[in-house]
């Protein structure tokens, strides 16, 4: 076994016994990356200088016995949170030079406990799309078959961690951008709760979407990188100041007893066969572990979709109103003046789908238009978010697919916008509802891709979703299947 | 139809987006079938429902009016496309 196919808390006890150092780690990770992202195209930015000054660093740290959870562990992120000195482009054109003069609160945290970074990771412009092809810098190819997406938008974050590339990454996710692609390339993806992490120094999309996770090989490094991030920040105002349990602790408790709720709208038909029988297979899996199972209903889901494109879209039109060749990004100047200026370069600077949900979100917030479409959303947003309350007064934790189908060849569906928005029908209620979400590897395909289940847990009871996926997990070997890369 | 051509045009202006007229034919035919989509929203009554702006209840953060670090003025501007004297150049705004 390769040191890179350990697991984190695996890797994080080798350290803590001397049996490892983080420079050796490091190295491991530096090789992997030059030996297989090429393939891939995971990596925007590969820091590898910094990160074996940063390993010793850690190396020195742990020999003094200040280890902290993760000192000395590589790490990298999707290149949306904003990195001090280091290349930061959201995947986009317009950030093409972009060096910001600061770290945001996650990375800050991660860094405080000596994590090291190896670099930054490909995604979706500015975190839409669902399966990295709409990067301005090349798609990401999935590790299990170099023919299909990894899933997006952050892609790159999980097909790092299914290529061994990183112990473990951090995604955002704003309408399944963690789940999904975690689902696509067979690894743990956690979306939390909106308010456990703060998102100060992560590029915004959608404000009252957007939250930070983790991407990792199973549901204990999850634990650990959630554990590391998680709690208020007074920089980010959306932050909640609640305690932040220890995920650890509860980890290993058992689902005995837990109610599971199975919303009868996620079981629908176009929901892929093969997808149909993994979770089945997870629920009597869960079954006989001592769950208990209680058919359940969120009437409004089949609005969830519609209800997303117009929020998120006009949250991203104004937040992406900064992007205009004056503070920071690309300008283009033709010598006409300052409104020629701002629209050459925005024109210049964006992808095809990011101007799309620019147009769309400033069309639903224009003024005459803006009750019919922003506001009505808003509304349904209610319905929905009430939808998900009412469930988890009657049961624990609900359980779904992630994804309608396994990954999809690269090229298939970027005809048909709406075609690609529906890959994330089960993921975006979460989003709206603004609770907590995972997504497991719970099987493959023919094809032999991976299969994602969704476990969705009551606003800010991480622990419990990470005990429900623990168990499931542990009881299968779906986390161990490596990528044939 | 849900959204004309000039519409979109318009919308492109607000956006602050100098489109080439392919991509504006694209849009209009891809919003167009996005707004159709959309539009089973109105098949729920809403009249009584209270939007939600944020999923997690909150009231205004407030924090003590105290002066703490910032960024300052060279790394403030250090990503400009043009800067002099700590401050962003932009084309002439006024003729």
């Amino acid at each position: 076994m390769s040191l890179t196919d350990l697991t984190l808390h695996a890797m994080q006890k080798r350290l803590q016994d001397k049996e490892l150092t983080s420079v050796e780690l490091t190295r491991a990770f530096l090789d992997r990356i030059a030996a297989v992202d090429g393939r891939i195209n995971a990596y925007l930015t590969v820091t590898g200088e910094q990160a074996l000054t940063d390993a010793a660093l850690a190396d020195r740290r742990l020999a003094e016995g200040r280890g902290d959870a993760l000192t000395g562990i590589p790490v990298a992120l999707k290149d949306i949170f904003v990195t001090e000195g280091v290349r930061t482009t959201c995947a986009s054109r317009i950030l093409d030079n972009f060096i910001p003069p600061y770290d945001g609160t996650a990375v800050a945290r991660l860094k405080a406990q000596g994590a090291v970074l190896l670099g930054k990771l490909n995604m979706d412009e500015f975190a839409m799309g669902s399966s990295n092809e709409n990067s301005g810098f090349g798609p990401v190819r999935n590790p299990w078959n170099p023919d299909y997406v990894p899933g997006g938008s952050s892609g790159g974050s999980a097909a790092c961690v299914a290529a061994r590339m990183a112990a473990a990454t951090l995604g955002t996710d704003t309408g399944g951008s963690i789940r999904q692609p975690a689902a696509h390339c067979g690894v743990v993806g956690l979306k939390p709760t909106y308010g456990r992490v703060s998102r100060y120094g992560v590029i915004a999309y959608a404000s009252s979407l957007d939250q930070v996770g983790p991407l990792a090989r199973d549901v204990e490094d999850c634990a650990m990188l959630l554990q590391a991030v998680a709690g208020h920040d007074p920089a980010d105002a959306t932050s909640v100041d609640l305690p932040v349990v220890d995920y650890r602790a509860s980890l290993k408790d058992g689902v005995k007893g837990l109610r599971i709720g199975l919303p009868e709208e996620y079981f629908i038909e176009g929901l892929d066969p093969e997808v149909h029988k993994a979770v089945e297979q997870a629920i009597a899996s869960l079954r006989a572990l001592g769950a208990e199972f209680v058919q359940i209903s969120l009437p409004h889901t089949d609005y969830a979709l519609a209800c997303y494109y117009l929020i998120a879209t006009a949250e991203a039109s104004s937040n992406l109103a900064r992007y205009d060749g004056v503070r920071f990004g690309q300008r283009v100047d033709r010598g006409e003046g300052l409104i020629d200026m701002f629209m050459q370069s925005r024109a210049a600077g964006f992808g095809p789908e990011v101007k799309r949900r620019i147009m769309l979100g400033t069309y639903a917030l224009s003024s005459g238009y803006y009750d019919a479409y922003y506001l009505k959303a808003q509304k349904v947003r209610t319905l929905i978010r009430q939808d998900f309350l009412a469930a988890f007064e009657k049961v624990d934790v609900l359980l779904t697919p992630v994804a309608p189908t396994p990954a999809f060849k690269l090229g298939e569906k970027t005809a048909d916008p709406l075609q690609m928005y529906l890959s994330d029908i089960f993921t975006i209620p979460v989003n709206l509802a603004g609770t907590c979400a995972m997504s497991l590897p719970c099987g493959l395909s023919a094809e032999g891709l991976p299969i994602g289940l969704q476990l969705i847990g009551r606003p800010f009871d991480e622990a419990t979703l990470l005990r429900a996926g623990y168990a499931f997990e542990q009881a299968g070997d779906w986390h161990q299947r490596p990528a044939p890369l | 139809m849900n959204i004309t051509r000039e519409q979109v045009e318009h919308v492109a202006r607000l956006a602050r987006l100098a489109l080439a007229d392919e991509e504006l034919d694209a849009l209009t035919g891809e919003m167009d079938a996005i707004l159709g989509y959309v539009e089973k929203l109105n098949n729920l009554d809403t009249d009584h429902i209270v939007p939600t702006a944020h999923a997690v209840p909150m009231e205004n953060a407030f924090r003590d009016d105290r002066i703490g670090p910032s960024l300052g003025t060279e790394k403030a501007v250090s990503n400009a496309p043009e800067a002099a004297d700590g401050c962003f150049v932009v084309p002439k705004v006024i003729e």
